[in-house]
């Protein structure tokens, strides 16, 4: 039943103060997760835009609808906005930011003013990042890879390198609050085995963006300066060497999928929780997993590198790494797969995303199997196959992980319910969708068509079109719930503080929360995911 | 299969089939997984879909599942590793005798040179039935010689040699694809590998423009460059005997010992005091910039000819690059 | 229990509203700086992998240009840093000892230091313009190999050197100059009194950059300035 009008309200962190300065300076957590909600926002619908341009093109194999040199730079700024501007921060910064302090019963971060600093920061990246699209952008794919990136573009390498480097800067800010809050600010009685697995989801994620970010920023920066100041760090005709620019941007690099992936796996815990009643079938050894792909992952960069020149030994040395990564990965799947068994099963909106997560993780994480093994790889990588393998996790995996926490936690961040049909409608289309444009890249790939190819045979014509067919349903999957989220902030059912009767801290305080989150600071004496103590939505109990 | 809908590549080399079988079995035991994984969450969805008055039971875990579906993926990991190393070594160790056939990446053309003297553009005619090894270099920016039908892929870098090699096993006409993106026409960056039965291979040699070896091109540039003065082939040379060198150990001044393959021979030219042999002094000149890398190509294939077939040395690929010190 | 130290902090201005005592504030902060410092450390480690890839490369024409630094303006702007570190120490203890002067005394010391080591490093880089040993289109660099006076150096190798000291040195003078501006804030803030014994946490945070900065410079000296020397 929905409300029109909206009843007198008790005091909470939207209401307490009014006026763009109360957001703009803020120094509240959930605001500042929600000015992360609306800019994430922006950069993915624009990043998503490239992604429709490209698959336009792509519909017929001659490069008919922009120029060589603008495709170029639509799948470079395609990737360039998705990843720094879009999936690194997303659920960090977005469910991290506004539900890490209150599930461990703290009144905020650590560190209020750096966190909204960080937001700034991002802005600033942002601004200058846009700026580099309408410029032209850059067109040395996400990658930079030199000599191409130093001496040979055309493009506004500087500008995208510099905003990238900041944008840096706001993951570490964000990577250090969590891992700072985490350590010193749980609530008494709230020790780590206690803590829900998305905690120690945005923990390990925290950990790997303060030790690979600064990477990464140092790489970029060289690749500037070399641009700038005409070093040779990286060019071969003055002794540098451009394989040493791609181990030290893949050091990064690769960690930095985890960043993508491992929050999307905390909330599927949260989720797969809370819609089974009962609490994660081996939490220990999900959470062991999230800490052990976080540090496995820096171990594994040159797997990207396998047919780069490196050599036939550091080859089996990666792609032996690179299996012993997944290994907990898998694991994951097994546990949450694991608690579905004698649960008590219910299909909302977060739940039918936590399935297509698991899913499409699994087919995707599968198909990392097929690039780890050296063999396989020489022929596939650098080719759709990568491209299907790495969407299937970061649109397949972190996206819906994304789109299912915004969903599961939305009562709690606005105070109300979104439409559940339409909920289970998007989810619906964006699965059906992401599959139909990204399985054909599996046999694109297989069959030989190479990435960041403007033009190609035509007999790859059919796959390409399959796969644009389905960009365009995915597209409509994602804009419904912009619709209907923005709806329901206005006539959605009124929330009260635990319309899921789940389990978790962020559950016992009222929807929206008070400014301080709590009341009086929690005394936690349960184990995380006491499911046996909370009651299901009906009252009489029969032990199975 | 269909025409214009393929949706496997054409297989024409021997490593082609190797690469197949491997990945055929990973597409078998991802549809197992996911046959097993789907068909489990299914019916868990269904069985233990919510029914009113019925409570979820509490487990906490278990930790013999926990090793169970650790080790026994790992297992088969490791197993997969395995495999994959095996074909990754077959298709990084060129077989001795294999024809060389040298690459000259640069935006948005290959350029190759047969050993013969024959040189083709974004084309490249070999015969069915024999080992060709590619010895490759980029002029500008990273290249990638990708060969779908023959599953080989090898990024071409600039300032140093990488090797690739085939054994063509089907006649017929083969997409050649740069995999390595370059610049405005990569995707136009694309060529054709030509296998042809022996006899019209023949014909097809005997027909271009033999303007003489590559080998005896790279010998003019040897004598107009000056090299002949110091490399003499009596003990009276400034510089080493160059005869016998390729394919074998050659000691350093500094007690290395390192194998005279197609990089060391270029770094030798482009940057001499990187590894100088015992018993010589530091004084030969540079060479970078004052050599194309057509040249280089012909001054290697010239070494190369001067030494009898290598003995009982594997012509292993070195992926030194140049001006390293190894 | 009326004089327990949650009680007392609940009147110190410093306490954040979001902790529940100064204990909890200190550590926090602590924390957050070591984290930060290792941050840097791989920042900068990125760049000292790329040395010492180079370096083990082209160790002859390392050696030349090393030679070629101004080793006593690099030793004395090392004596520099150390003492500047040694003074911010100072500052500290004189904070805990609620000396405000001396404290005040002690940072302005550090600054000067620090703005000292600017100046002879802006002496140095000024230098090398002049010999024409800064990258690029107007390098010019001649040498012999050690040992081998007729065999010449390959210049491309001794650019890379100096591209990496210059981005090596540049981004540790980036650090210093981001240091003499916390500096100077701290200086103000010490002055009115805002640091004693019961408060002295930025002090000691932006100690432990300071000390930070030191210790990178002080892996960049031998490493640039010392390579081969002791012939």
């Amino acid at each position: 039943m929905s409300s029109v009008a909206i009843t007198p309200e008790r005091p909470n962190y939207l209401n307490q103060e009014y006026g763009v300065r109360s957001w703009l300076l803020t120094t509240d957590h959930k605001r500042i997760g929600l000015l992360y909600l609306m800019s994430i926002t922006f950069f993915f619908f624009i990043g998503g835009f490239f992604a429709l341009l490209i698959r336009l093109e792509l519909l017929t194999p001659a490069g008919d609808l922009v120029l060589a040199d603008t495709y170029n730079k639509l799948f470079t700024m395609h990737g360039q906005v998705m990843v720094f501007f879009f999936l690194v921060p997303s659920i960090p910064a977005v469910l991290g930011n506004f539900l890490v302090p209150i599930m461990i019963g703290a009144k905020d971060l650590a560190f209020p003013r750096i966190n909204l600093l960080s937001w700034y920061v991002y802005m600033v990246a942002g601004l200058i990042m846009l700026h580099c699209i309408l410029i032209g952008g850059a067109d040395t794919g996400w990658t930079f890879y030199t000599p191409f990136s130093t001496a040979f573009s055309h493009a506004s390498v500087i500008e995208a390198g510099v905003s990238i480097f900041i944008a840096g800067f706001s993951s570490i800010l964000t990577g250090l609050n969590i891992v700072v809050t985490v350590h010193r600010m749980r609530a008494p009685g709230m020790t780590w085995s206690r803590l829900p697995l998305f905690v120690w989801s945005q923990y390990a994620t925290s950990i790997i963006m303060l030790l690979g970010t600064p990477v990464l920023a140092i790489t970029l920066l060289l690749v500037v300066f070399e641009r700038a100041f005409n070093l040779g760090i990286f060019d071969p005709n003055r002794g540098g060497d451009p394989l040493l620019f791609q181990h030290l941007f893949w050091f990064y690099s690769h960690p930095a999928v985890y960043i993508m992936i491992l929050p999307a796996m905390g909330v599927v815990s949260e989720v797969v929780a809370c819609f089974t009643r009962k609490r994660i079938f081996g939490y220990s050894a999900m959470a062991t997993a999230v800490i052990g792909i976080a540090v496995l992952g820096f171990l594994v960069w040159a797997h990207h590198m396998f047919v780069a020149g490196i050599s036939l030994y550091s080859a089996l040395v990666f792609s032996l790494l690179s299996y012993f990564v997944a290994v907990p990965s898998a694991v994951k799947v097994f546990n949450w797969t694991a608690t579905m068994y004698k649960g008590s099963i219910k299909f909302t909106t977060p739940m039918l995303y936590a399935f297509g997560f698991i899913g499409l993780f699994t087919m995707g994480g599968l198909t990392g199997l097929f690039l780890a093994c050296l063999g396989v790889d020489v022929h596939v990588t650098d080719t759709y196959f990568v491209i299907a393998h790495f969407h299937y996790i970061m649109v397949g995996g972190a996206v819906m992980g994304y789109l299912g926490g915004l969903h599961y936690w939305w009562p709690k961040i606005s105070g109300r319910m979104y439409p559940e049909s339409w909920g289970r409608l998007a989810a619906l289309i964006v699965f059906l969708g992401f599959n139909l444009t990204f399985f054909p890249q599996f046999v694109l790939g297989y069959l030989g068509m190479p990435r960041r190819y403007w033009q190609y045979p035509q007999e790859f014509q059919v796959l390409n079109i399959l796969s644009t067919a389905g960009a365009t349903i995915l597209a409509v999957g994602y804009v419904l719930p912009m619709i209907y989220f923005v709806w329901s902030m206005r006539y959605g059912k009124i929330a009260d503080g635990n319309p899921w009767h789940a389990a978790g801290l962020e559950w016992m305080t009222p929807s929206p929360p008070p400014t301080f989150n709590f009341d009086e600071t929690p005394v936690v004496t349960w184990e995380a995911y006491n499911y046996e103590e909370i009651p299901a939505p009906e009252e009489v109990r029969i032990e199975r | 299969m269909f025409e214009n809908f393929p949706l496997w590549p054409a297989r024409a080399s021997t490593m082609a089939g190797n690469v197949d079988a491997l990945f055929v079995f990973l597409l078998l035991l991802s549809a197992f997984m996911c046959a097993a994984i789907f068909s489990m969450i299914l019916i868990f969805a269904l069985k233990y879909r919510h029914r009113a008055n019925v409570e979820a039971e509490q487990i906490e875990g278990s930790t013999m599942l926990e090793l169970t579906w650790s080790i026994i993926p790992g297992g088969i990991f490791l197993f997969i590793f395995a495999w994959g190393a095996f074909i990754f070594f077959q298709e990084r160790t060129p077989p001795q005798g294999a024809s060389t056939v040298y690459v000259v990446a640069k935006q948005w053309m290959w350029k190759l040179q047969h050993e013969e003297g024959h040189s083709e553009i974004n084309e490249l005619h070999v015969p069915v039935g024999k080992d060709v090894k590619l010895v490759m270099t980029s002029q500008d920016v990273i290249h990638s010689f990708y060969v779908p039908a023959f599953r080989i892929k090898q990024d071409v870098l600039p300032g140093r040699y990488t090797i690739a090699w085939f054994h063509a096993t089907r006649p017929g006409t083969y997409h050649l694809f740069c995999a390595e993106y370059c610049g405005t026409m990569h995707s136009g960056m694309i060529g054709n590998i030509v296998v042809m039965e022996a006899a019209n291979y023949e014909n097809w040699l005997a027909g271009g423009r033999a303007s003489g070896s590559l080998a005896s091109a790279g010998q003019d540039i040897f004598q107009q460059l000056g090299c002949v003065t110091c490399h003499r082939t009596d003990t009276q040379g400034r510089g080493p005997n160059l005869v016998g060198v390729f394919g074998h150990q050659v000691q350093l001044e500094d007690g290395r010992n390192v194998l005279a393959d197609e990089n060391y021979i270029r770094e030798s030219i482009l940057d001499p005091p990187a590894k100088v042999v015992s018993g010589f002094k530091p004084i030969m000149p540079v060479f970078q910039g004052l050599v194309s890398e057509e040249q280089l190509n012909a001054l290697v294939a010239y070494v190369k000819s001067l030494s009898a077939a290598p003995a009982g040395v594997a012509a292993t690929p070195s992926m030194v690059p140049a001006g390293s010190k190894q | 229990m009326s004089d327990s130290p949650a009680v007392l902090d609940h009147h110190n201005p410093e306490l954040r509203h979001h902790f529940a005592d100064m204990g909890q504030q200190k550590n926090a902060a602590s924390l957050g700086m070591w984290l930060f410092l290792g941050t840097e450390v791989m920042f900068f480690g990125g760049m000292f992998l790329a040395y010492l890839i180079y370096r083990r490369w082209y160790y002859p024409e390392f050696v030349v240009a090393s030679n070629s630094l101004n080793l006593p303006i690099g030793a004395a702007n090392t004596a520099i840093l150390i003492c500047s570190s040694l003074s911010v120490a100072l500052a500290i203890r004189a904070a805990q000892t609620n000396k405000r002067v001396q404290t005040v005394v002690m940072l302005v010391l550090t600054l000067v230091f620090g703005l000292a080591f600017l100046g002879v490093k802006a002496k140095e880089w000024h230098d090398k313009f002049v010999e024409h040993h800064v990258p690029g289109t107007s390098f010019h660099f001649e040498g012999s190999m050690p040992g081998h006076p007729e065999a010449k150096i390959n210049p491309a190798h001794a650019q890379v050197f100096f591209s990496m000291y210059f981005a090596m040195t540049g981004m540790h003078a980036l650090h210093m100059i981001i240091g003499v501006g916390i500096f100077l804030w701290l200086i103000y803030q010490a002055w009115k009194g805002r640091f004693n014994s019961e408060y002295y946490t930025p002090l000691e945070n932006s100690g432990l950059y300071w000390h930070f900065v030191d210790i990178i410079w002080i892996y960049l000296f031998p490493l640039f300035y010392l390579i081969d020397r002791h012939k």
